[in-house]
C-alpha cells in the first residue's frame, strides 16, 4: 500500500471504520439477543460473499454467474474436514484453496469464453455442480450431539466479523493497487488493456483466484454457521444471486458498495418477513437492480455521491 | 419387439415430444439474441407465465388450454411490448458488448422479480393443466402414444413452421433478417429497426408463452420452474447456433432424446450430462453444431 496516499479524507474514513468493526465487537457484549446476532452475522457474511463477487464482477467487469460453486465448494470441504475434527483454521483454508483450485482448472477454458458466453457458462458450471451434489449427498449434513449441546453463535459472530473486515480491507488493497488498476482497465475495454500491456488473461485469472478464495472462505465460515446444511442447498444459484443484487444495488465496483448493499439487503428481508410473506424482500431488490441497472449505474452509493455533492472524485465507473 | 427395444423405443417417442418443447422454447430466445443481441434471461419466467394464464383459463373460465394456445400467445406479445418499452429499448442504442451485458442484468432484475409475483398470485404449490383427457393414450407400433404431448408436438411443429414463414417471406421477415445482420445498414436501408425490435421481442414472448402452456399440459408448473427453462433453452441455442430457428427446433430434439435415454443408464445424472455437453460444445465449437462461420 502506498504510505503518502493517505488523505485526510481517506484517514477519516478509515477512523470511521474502526469504530464501526469496534461496536460490532461489542455487541455480544452488550446483547444476548440471538436474533440481533443472527441479523448481524449474515449482513457480515453477505459483506464477505458480495465483496468476493465485486472483484471479478465488479472491478473486473467479467459477470460472473457461477459464483455459489466456489461457496459451495469452500462450504463443503471445511464442513467435513471440520466435523471429522480437522482444527477450524485449517478446515476454512482448505475449503478456500479447493474453491481456488477449482477456479484454476476451469479459469483457463472458462475466460476463453468472452462476455455473454462466460456468463452463461459459469451459471451453468454452477447448476452442474448442484445437480450433482443434490444427488451424490442428498441428506442434510447435521451437527453432531457433541457440537450441537455445546452451539454458541458468539464464536461464529466474530469469526464472521473479522473475515468480513479482511474481506473489505483486501478490496480496498486491490482498489489502490496497479493490480487493481490492470483489473479496471479489462472491465473499461478488453482490447486495449492488452495493447496497453496488461496481461488480460493473467490478471483475468489472478482476479478469479482472489475471489473464488475469497468465496470459499465465505462458504466455510457459513458451513461452521449453519448446524444443518443440506450440500445442494451450498451450491444454490441463490448465493450467486444475492451477491450480484448486493453488489450492484449497493454499488458496483466501488469499497462501500457491497457493505452497504448487504445491511440494507438484510434489513429489508427482516423488515419485510414481518408483515408479509417470504420472499418479498427479492421483489424489491429485484426491482431496486433494474432501476440501478437502467437509472442508476453507481448505486446507492453513486446515489449518495450524488446528493452530498459532485465535487469528490468517483472512482466507480460504468460497465 | 424385444423388452428393450420397447423401453427404448418408447423413452425416445417421450424423448421427442419431450425436446420439441426444449426447441419452441429455445426458438424465442434464439430469435432475440439473434436480432437484437440481447440475452433475456428471464425467457424462462416468461414460459412460466404463460404456463399459468393457460391455468387459470382453464380452472376459472374452463376454457380447454388447445384454445387458449392462441390468447396465451397474445397476452404474452402485449406484455412483450410493453416490457420492450419500458425496459430494453434504452438498451436497445448501445454497443453490442453493453447491449448483451445490460439486457441480461434486466432480464437479471425480471428473473428475480417475475417468480415473486407469481408466487404472490398462484402459490408456490406445484400446478399442472389437467384438461379431462389428460392422461389419455393409443397404442401405435408397441408403443403408447399420450395425446397431450402429441397435440403439443403438432402445436410445436405447426408454429415453427409459420415461424419459418414469416421470416422468410414476409416483407416484416425481410427487415428481421436485415436488421440482425446489420442493423445499421438496415436502418440506412430505410428499415424501421426500433419497431423491428419491439415486434422481434414480443414474438420473443409470445414463443415462451405458447412453449409455457405446453409445459404446463405435459409437466409440473411451479414459480421456480423459470430457471430450468431459461438453461433448456440456452442449451438448445448453443447447440443449434445464434438465431438459427429450424436448427433450434432439431437440437432442442436431440437434447430431448438425449436425456431420455440418458436417464436410462445415468438416472438423475443425465440432466447433467446435457448441461456438460453443453459446456464442451461452449468452448469447442461456439458458433453452435449447425452454425456455420
Amino acid at each position: 500500500m502506498n504510505k503518502k496516499s493517505f488523505s485526510p479524507d481517506m484517514l477519516k474514513l478509515l477512523s470511521a471504520g474502526g469504530i464501526v468493526v469496534l461496536l460490532l465487537a461489542l455487541v455480544p457484549l452488550l446483547t444476548a439477543r440471538t436474533d440481533i446476532l443472527t441479523w448481524l452475522t449474515f449482513t457480515l457474511l453477505y459483506v464477505t460473499l458480495s465483496q468476493s463477487w465485486n472483484i471479478i464482477g465488479g472491478y473486473t467487469g467479467q459477470q460472473n454467474l457461477g459464483h455459489a460453486a466456489f461457496f459451495g465448494i469452500g462450504a463443503l470441504v471445511a464442513r467435513y474436514l471440520w466435523l471429522y475434527e480437522i482444527p477450524l483454521p485449517l478446515a476454512l483454508l482448505a475449503g478456500s484453496l479447493a474453491a481456488a483450485t477449482f477456479a484454476i482448472i476451469i479459469g483457463f477454458p472458462a475466460f476463453r469464453l468472452k462476455g455473454v458466453y462466460f456468463i452463461i457458462g459459469t451459471l451453468v458450471l454452477a447448476e452442474i455442480l448442484r445437480i450433482i451434489f443434490d444427488t451424490v449427498l442428498p441428506r442434510a449434513s447435521v451437527l453432531p450431539s457433541r457440537l450441537l449441546n455445546t452451539y454458541s453463535l458468539t464464536p461464529r459472530y466474530y469469526l464472521i466479523l473479522v473475515i468480513a473486515v479482511l474481506a473489505v480491507a483486501a478490496v480496498y488493497w486491490i482498489s489502490r493497487s496497479k493490480f487493481g488498476l490492470g483489473l479496471m482497465a479489462i472491465r473499461e475495454n478488453e482490447d486495449a488493456a492488452e495493447a496497453s500491456g496488461v496481461n488480460t488473461q493473467k490478471q483475468k485469472l489472478l482476479a478469479f483466484l482472489v475471489s473464488t478464495f475469497m468465496s470459499g472462505l465465505a462458504g466455510g465460515t457459513y458451513a461452521y454457521y449453519a448446524s444443518a446444511a443440506q450440500p445442494g442447498y451450498l451450491f444454490s444459484a441463490v448465493w450467486t444471486f444475492d451477491a450480484v443484487i448486493i453488489v450492484f444495488v449497493g454499488g458496483v465496483g466501488t469499497i462501500m458498495g457491497p457493505v452497504i448493499g448487504s445491511v440494507f439487503f438484510v434489513l429489508l428481508q427482516q423488515l419485510l418477513s414481518l408483515y408479509l410473506p417470504g420472499g418479498i424482500h427479492v421483489l424489491v431488490f429485484g426491482i431496486l437492480f433494474i432501476l440501478v441497472v437502467l437509472f442508476l449505474p453507481g448505486g446507492l452509493i453513486g446515489l449518495w455521491k450524488k446528493v452530498t455533492g459532485p465535487d469528490s472524485k468517483t472512482r466507480e465507473g460504468s460497465r | 419387439m424385444g423388452m428393450i427395444t420397447q423401453l427404448l423405443a418408447q423413452t425416445v417417442v417421450n424423448g421427442i415430444t419431450v425436446g420439441a418443447l426444449y426447441g419452441l422454447a429455445a426458438v424465442g430466445l434464439s430469435l432475440t439474441f439473434g436480432v437484437m443481441k440481447m440475452l433475456n434471461i428471464a425467457h424462462g419466467e416468461f414460459l412460466m407465465l404463460g404456463g399459468y394464464l393457460a391455468f387459470w383459463l382453464l380452472t376459472l373460465r374452463g376454457i380447454d388450454p388447445f384454445l387458449s394456445v392462441p390468447l396465451v400467445a397474445v397476452a404474452l406479445f402485449l406484455l412483450g411490448m410493453i416490457c420492450y418499452k419500458f425496459l430494453f429499448a434504452g438498451i436497445a442504442r448501445f454497443e453490442e458488448e453493453t447491449k448483451v451485458k445490460n439486457s441480461l442484468l434486466v432480464g437479471f432484475g425480471l428473473f428475480l422479480v417475475i417468480p415473486q409475483i407469481a408466487r404472490l398470485l398462484w402459490t408456490g404449490d406445484v400446478r399442472s393443466i389437467t384438461p379431462p383427457y389428460s392422461g389419455e393414450s393409443f397404442p401405435f407400433l408397441n408403443v403408447r402414444v399420450a395425446y397431450v404431448p402429441l397435440g403439443g408436438l403438432a402445436i410445436t411443429v405447426a408454429v415453427i413452421l409459420a415461424l419459418h414463414l414469416v421470416l422468410t417471406k414476409t416483407y416484416f421477415g425481410k427487415s428481421v433478417r436485415g436488421t440482425s445482420e446489420n442493423w445499421k445498414a438496415a436502418k440506412l436501408m430505410g428499415i424501421n429497426v426500433d419497431r423491428t425490435y419491439l415486434i422481434t421481442f414480443a414474438i420473443g414472448l409470445a414463443l415462451a408463452g405458447v412453449s409455457g402452456v405446453l409445459v404446463g399440459l405435459t409437466q409440473a408448473l411451479t414459480p421456480d420452474v423459470g430457471m430450468e427453462w431459461t438453461l433448456k433453452a440456452l442449451i438448445v441455442v448453443v447447440l443449434a447456433g445464434i438465431g438459427s430457428v429450424g436448427g433450434a427446433f432439431f437440437a432442442g430434439l436431440i437434447l430431448g432424446v438425449v436425456e431420455a435415454v440418458g436417464a436410462i443408464f445415468m438416472g438423475p445424472y443425465a440432466v447433467a450430462l446435457g448441461l456438460v455437453i453443453f459446456l464442451l460444445i461452449l468452448m469447442l465449437r461456439p458458433q453452435g453444431l449447425f452454425g456455420n462461420e
